[in-house]
């Protein structure tokens, strides 16, 4: 099985109502169509999810390890980005 | 002394039974992982079909069989699957047109099983329906591909198509036994089915670029415990660890 023939696709999942599809893996598939049923077919059999999304790999622009001290090591002194500073009044409940 | 409705039960129990067998055996051997699990996937969804029916024909049959008991212990000519699914797996193609012709059968027979006045079927069906109904998605879409796809594929897909279509006339025939229910609301007509069929099956295969066989000479027996050679040997794989060491549990 070639890349060319049977290409990478990322597959994502919403497993309930009101949250975010998740990345979960990849599947080899010929097309949209296979990859899609390949991805419910790998990833779905646990009763997992209510949507699945599929990607072509190859569409996804990854950054480079090599740059990760100028990406996100300048982040870690910004404490006063998170936002811990406040306090949550209970009835609030979960934020 | 068997009832019809014991009859038809098992009918059905053994056709799910063994198909989902056949489709085990490509566990660890398709030729790649995603359909490694679709094939199990597949198989596992008739086998909890086969259960159920197994388990309801115990409790008409009142001689406390259970699903083991009737799945491990029977000989082949007890079977009474359709011999469509008792055929050997043979290429990835042949698997997929194998699935292709019973689902698209299967799929629209369950829709209707599900409104028969025998409510344990009903519900039985109502269940199976839509596990049929990805199946049919699934092997249609591999079927197109198959077709349309190299030279290679499309003949082998072609060859499985014309070996196997004397085997799809036994889906609709109905003897005394199903005519019986059929008249009392409970067993489906399938020749109520046939239009619907056709149509899957000529949209599958036109857009596979294959070639629809001709209506020859159909087998039959199966539904009556006169199987093919290959039956015995499935039985053999699929019971001999209850034969060998009866009552085993684990």
């Amino acid at each position: 099985m070639t890349e060319k023939n049977s290409p990478l696709w990322e597959v994502f999942i919403r497993s309930r109502n009101g949250l975010a599809h998740r990345h979960v893996g990849s599947v080899h598939a010929a097309d949209a169509t296979m990859a899609l049923q390949a991805a419910r077919d790998v990833y779905t059999r646990r009763g997992e999810g209510l949507s699945i999304w599929v990607v072509p790999s190859a569409a996804i622009t990854a950054s480079d390890p090599a740059d990760k001290d100028m990406m996100f090591e300048p982040t870690a002194s910004k404490i006063y980005r998170h936002p811990t500073f406040y306090e949550v009044p209970e009835e609030v409940g979960h934020m | 002394m068997e009832t019809p409705l014991f009859t038809y039960t098992l009918r059905l129990a053994d056709t799910a039974l063994i198909l989902g067998h056949r489709l085990s055996e490509w566990v660890g051997h398709a030729p790649i992982l995603e359909e490694d699990l679709a094939f199990g996937n597949m198989g596992l969804d008739l086998i909890g079909q086969a259960r159920s029916l197994y388990t309801y024909a115990g409790e008409i049959e009142g001689l406390r069989r259970d699903e083991d008991a009737l799945a491990y212990l029977r000989d082949a000519p007890a079977y009474r699957n359709l011999l469509l699914v008792e055929q050997p797996n043979g290429d990835f193609a042949a698997t997929m047109i194998r699935q292709l012709l019973y689902a698209a059968f299967a799929h629209p027979y369950f829709g209707a099983l599900s409104k028969s006045k025998d409510e344990r079927l009903a519900a039985i069906a109502a269940k199976a329906v839509k596990e049929m109904a990805y199946h049919v998605r699934h092997v249609s879409e591999w079927t197109i591909r198959l077709g349309d796809g190299t030279d290679e594929s499309h003949r082998r897909a072609q060859a499985a198509l014309e070996e196997l279509w004397p085997y799809t006339g036994e889906m609709f025939e109905v003897d005394r036994v199903e005519r019986a229910l059929i008249e009392r609301g409970i067993a489906v007509d399938p020749a109520t089915l046939r239009a619907i069929w056709d149509r899957t099956i000529d949209e599958v295969l036109e857009e596979a670029t294959l070639t629809r066989p001709r209506d020859g000479f159909m087998q039959s027996g199966g539904r009556s415990g006169r199987h093919s050679e290959h039956l015995g040997f499935i039985l053999a794989d699929l019971q001999f660890l209850q034969r060998a060491y009866p009552g085993a549990t684990w």
